[in-house]
């Protein structure tokens, strides 16, 4: 009977000790999952996908709180990264993707308050206190986030002209053979019921 | 010679899964992305050695000689618990996007009743230690091949255009039925 406790304990006791040393030896420091994931967002911090910045959003992502396809300037690239980092089917954005478009200041009307300074995320616009105000083209990530704060709106959005970089082909009409096999199958029915 | 045998036996012959029926829960659970699959048998590969090695070890040399054999159940149970546990831990530091996606069929490997089965059966047969671990390592393979099979086929059962009354769970459970009766084909093999 002694020995039946003692073995038992003993048992419990050697593998309490090795779990405990093996807890210490394989601890894990952090998320590394969201950390992964916030390398993939574009670090724009610009809140549209309603957390406070991007690694607010890539931990709600690495809980599975928040769905992948919640970052507009990410667009649909971010996206499929996302859904074959995570294993999660890709989705379409959320938002609509809206066309690329950059803040343009009215310097004209331009009082040179430094609200819109301090709005951005990316520091893309240049000026200081009186000053006239200018925005860096290439660093916009066209957030809108400096819109909002001009106290005399001179901030519009300009929709970017197609270059060379990101001209793509138009969508084809969708042919009948790409259907989904239900789908034919229901326009058949449906024929057939009419007829 | 009789190594391999007992590979064969394990691996086709007498697959844990489709003819023994052990190991079911994580055959339905874990069976819908081959991916995850291959990390769910690699996962109970090591489990299943490993507990297979030192339930051996601890029934040989600790349980018979005391003439415990009484308390096998409840130590090799705590010896597989306990590897379960390291497993758990390797595994959250070696790859935690696939710590993520097994979940709690992780820890549920404990429960996985090929694991306390192939201990147990080592027992009955009187294997000795190199038999033990191939037994086990054997019936792991068998596991994690019937396992990968499965989800490649659930993967392509997916896309198909399955009728409505037997979609989801139904469909998975008679093409469980199918593989089961295609492994029982290898019974004529041999015996053992």
């Amino acid at each position: 009977m002694l020995n039946a406790i003692l073995a038992i304990t003993g048992l419990a006791l050697a593998f309490g000790l090795i779990l405990g040393y093996s807890a210490q030896r394989f601890r894990v420091e952090g998320d590394p999952i969201a950390d992964q994931v916030n390398n993939l967002l574009p670090q724009t911090q610009c809140g549209q996908c309603s957390y406070a910045g991007c690694r607010p959003y890539a931990e709600a992502i690495a809980a599975g709180e928040a769905d992948i396809n919640r970052c507009p300037p990410g667009g649909e690239a971010t996206v499929l990264a996302l859904a074959d980092l995570l294993g999660r089917d890709p989705k379409p954005l959320e938002v609509e993707e809206k066309e690329k478009a950059v803040a343009v200041i009215d310097e004209q009307t331009c009082i040179g308050c430094t609200l819109c300074i301090q709005a951005c995320p990316v520091d893309a616009i240049v000026g200081a206190a009186k000053q006239m105000h200018t925005v860096v083209e290439p660093e916009c990530t066209g957030c809108e986030l400096c819109v909002e704060p001009c106290p005399v709106d001179c901030i519009a959005m300009v929709p970017l002209e197609r270059g060379l970089q990101d001209w793509r082909w138009s969508q084809p009409a969708p042919s009948p053979i790409e259907q989904p096999r239900r789908a034919r199958r229901k326009a058949t029915e449906e024929r057939r019921e009419s007829a | 010679m009789e190594y391999a045998l007992i590979l064969v036996s394990t691996i086709l012959v007498n697959n844990f899964v489709l003819v023994k029926f052990l190991g079911l829960c994580p055959f339905m659970g874990v069976s819908r992305k081959v991916e995850t699959a291959t990390g769910m048998g690699l996962a109970t590969t090591f489990v299943l050695t490993l507990s297979a090695v030192s339930s051996y070890v601890i029934n040989e040399y600790l349980l018979t000689p005391l003439g415990l054999e009484y308390l096998r159940t409840i130590a090799f149970i705590l010896v597989i618990a306990a590897v379960v546990q390291f497993t758990e831990m390797v595994v959250h530091k070696t790859s935690p996007l696939l710590y993520n996606v097994l979940g709690i069929f992780l820890p549920l490997i404990t429960t996985n009743c090929a694991v306390l089965g192939v201990a147990l059966l080592n027992v009955q047969e009187a294997h000795g230690f190199v038999e033990s671990a191939l037994y086990g390592f054997g019936a792991a393979i068998g596991f994690s091949i019937v396992l990968i099979l499965f989800s490649a086929i659930r993967e392509r059962i997916a896309a198909a255009d399955v009728p409505v009354p037997f979609r989801g769970s139904a469909i998975a459970m008679i093409t469980a039925g199918l593989m089961s009766l295609g492994f029982m084909g290898f019974s004529g093999l041999l015996r053992l």
